[in-house]
């Protein structure tokens, strides 16, 4: 496989290994993927950088059973729009559990994980992804 | 002093019970369950690797010292022996993910079972030097082992952190030494995919000698004996070792269990004896002595003498127990285990 993507890979380091976003600080208006323009207040916008707590809830998801090239092992999996604790919704795989447990509004939390590999000479892209909190666990 | 400030572990989700795996191999399960006194081992989902495994312990370190800005963090050693890549050091990954960059050392450390406690001391002589405010060390291993092989009974996959300074420390470390030796135990060459191991010969003059060694110098030099300790933490590759040098050196059975986790998640490598710790760290009082020595193939053991403080109250709910990871479970079979453990062929991604 060739390395495609490698630097846009390292470009979103920020978003993909901290969780990291943007929050305008003239209108407070909080955004993920990070932004460098504020769409509500145009050129009188202040973004500035914001790591979230990676807390949040499942607002929806989708199970695959037929899956993107790259990710056959992995199915059947969950993907899942997270609202975060701070606002901004976040699309993300939810690990850690099988699709009969995800729920909406359940409880997740972030987590880092492989995200994929470009085959076997290829870096490996890692980031965020979701799972069931600490107290839902402790909870079950 | 020197001590220790933070700890974190993570243990992945997934275990395979020894049955399931004598099953596939027409084995006794019972003798392997009697010969190593581990029931079950964890294993890493496919989205899990010693990158992913340090970045939760070492979140998890952060967690429990609120004190402590990741920024201040000179230094991070990973210690592993499945590090992902062969060039390209985990350290710099785990550093950009807890956002500890880019004013700080890193780098990886190999010494088979043992690469997480020379990490420690590395961190520990970094900050008593006061080069570094704060020091991070990593043990962390997601174990290979050749199928119907003994390892694959006990190689598992874990992870423990420690963050090493001065102030606000939850056990202070008031002594370490090592011991070192070429003895061919253990080893993987270059471009192989699983380790090779010299049966029998892995006991007496490799980990016994090492550890019963180290230990009894660690001790002469502090001038200390097993009856002024609390607990005792010895690399447990499987539960028979441990135990058994516990019984050499002359403390008591209870001193070792509270840190015997090896029956319950199989040997984490180099994460082993630091999640040994970890769990003693997890029940300890103010004033608790803790030894613990970690055992590297190849060969060769660090020994710690560590004193608990009165912060530990404070700060041990602040992050997951290495309990609360143990009881996380999920039982695997074969099939599932070994195409988590990319054992299949023609296994595209």
């Amino acid at each position: 496989m060739t390395m495609y993507g490698v630097p846009s890979h390292w470009r979103r380091y920020k978003e993909r290994y901290r969780l990291s976003g943007t929050r305008c600080e003239t209108c407070g208006n909080i955004y993920f993927p990070p932004r460098k323009v504020c769409p509500h207040c145009r050129r009188e916008g202040k973004p500035v950088s914001m790591n979230f707590s990676g807390k949040g809830k499942v607002y929806t998801f989708s199970v695959i059973r037929v899956p993107s090239e790259g990710f056959e092992a992995y199915a059947p999996y969950v993907i899942g729009l997270i609202q975060l604790e701070e606002g901004p919704k976040v699309t993300t795989q939810i690990v850690d559990c099988s699709p009969e447990e995800v729920y909406i509004d359940m409880p997740v939390e972030v987590c880092f994980r492989k995200l994929r590999e470009q085959g076997k000479e290829g870096i490996i892209c890692y980031g965020f992804k979701f799972k069931p909190t600490t107290d839902a666990i402790l909870k079950k | 002093m020197v001590g220790i400030v933070s700890y974190g572990v993570y243990i992945p989700r997934w275990r395979i019970k020894t049955e399931e795996i004598a099953k596939v191999w027409d084995q006794d399960a019972d003798r392997f369950k009697e010969g190593l006194l581990v029931e079950e081992k964890s294993v890493p989902s496919l989205d899990e690797d010693t990158v992913t495994l340090a970045v939760e312990a070492a979140r998890n370190a952060l967690n429990r010292s609120p004190e402590v800005n990741a920024k201040e963090i000179g230094a991070l050693y990973v210690g592993s022996e499945s590090h992902p890549y062969a060039v390209k050091p985990t350290a710099t990954i785990v550093a950009e993910a807890i956002d500890a960059t880019p004013s700080l050392t890193a780098a990886d450390m190999e010494f088979a079972c043992k690469a997480g406690t020379a990490g420690l001391q590395a961190c520990m002589g970094l900050v008593k030097a006061e080069y570094v405010k704060y020091g991070m060390a990593i043990g962390a291993d997601t174990a290979q082992a050749q199928p119907s092989d003994a390892l694959e009974y006990t190689a598992a996959a874990g992870a423990a952190a420690y963050i090493i300074g001065r102030d606000s420390v939850i056990a202070d470390i008031e002594g370490t030494y090592s011991t070192t030796q070429d003895v061919p135990d253990f080893w993987r060459r270059e471009g192989e995919g699983y380790p090779q191991h010299g049966g029998r010969f892995t006991g007496e003059p490799a980990y016994f000698t090492q550890v019963v060694n180290c230990t009894r110098g660690l001790m002469e030099r502090l001038g200390t004996k097993p009856k002024d300790y609390d607990y005792a933490v010895f690399h447990q590759p499987n539960g028979k070792f441990p135990l058994r040098a516990a019984q050499i050196l002359g403390f008591d059975k209870e001193k070792v269990m509270p840190g015997l986790i090896v029956t319950k998640i199989g040997n984490t490598y180099s994460g082993a004896s630091l999640l040994g710790l970890a769990s003693v760290l997890d029940q300890a009082k103010q004033g608790d002595r803790i030894l613990v020595t970690s055992y590297g193939s190849g060969a060769g053991s660090d020994s710690f003498s560590i004193v608990v403080t009165n912060l530990i109250e404070e700060k041990r709910d602040l992050a997951p127990s290495t309990e609360f990871y143990i009881n996380r479970k999920e039982y695997i079979d074969y099939a599932h285990y070994s195409k988590f453990k990319r054992q299949l062929r023609g296994f595209v991604n």
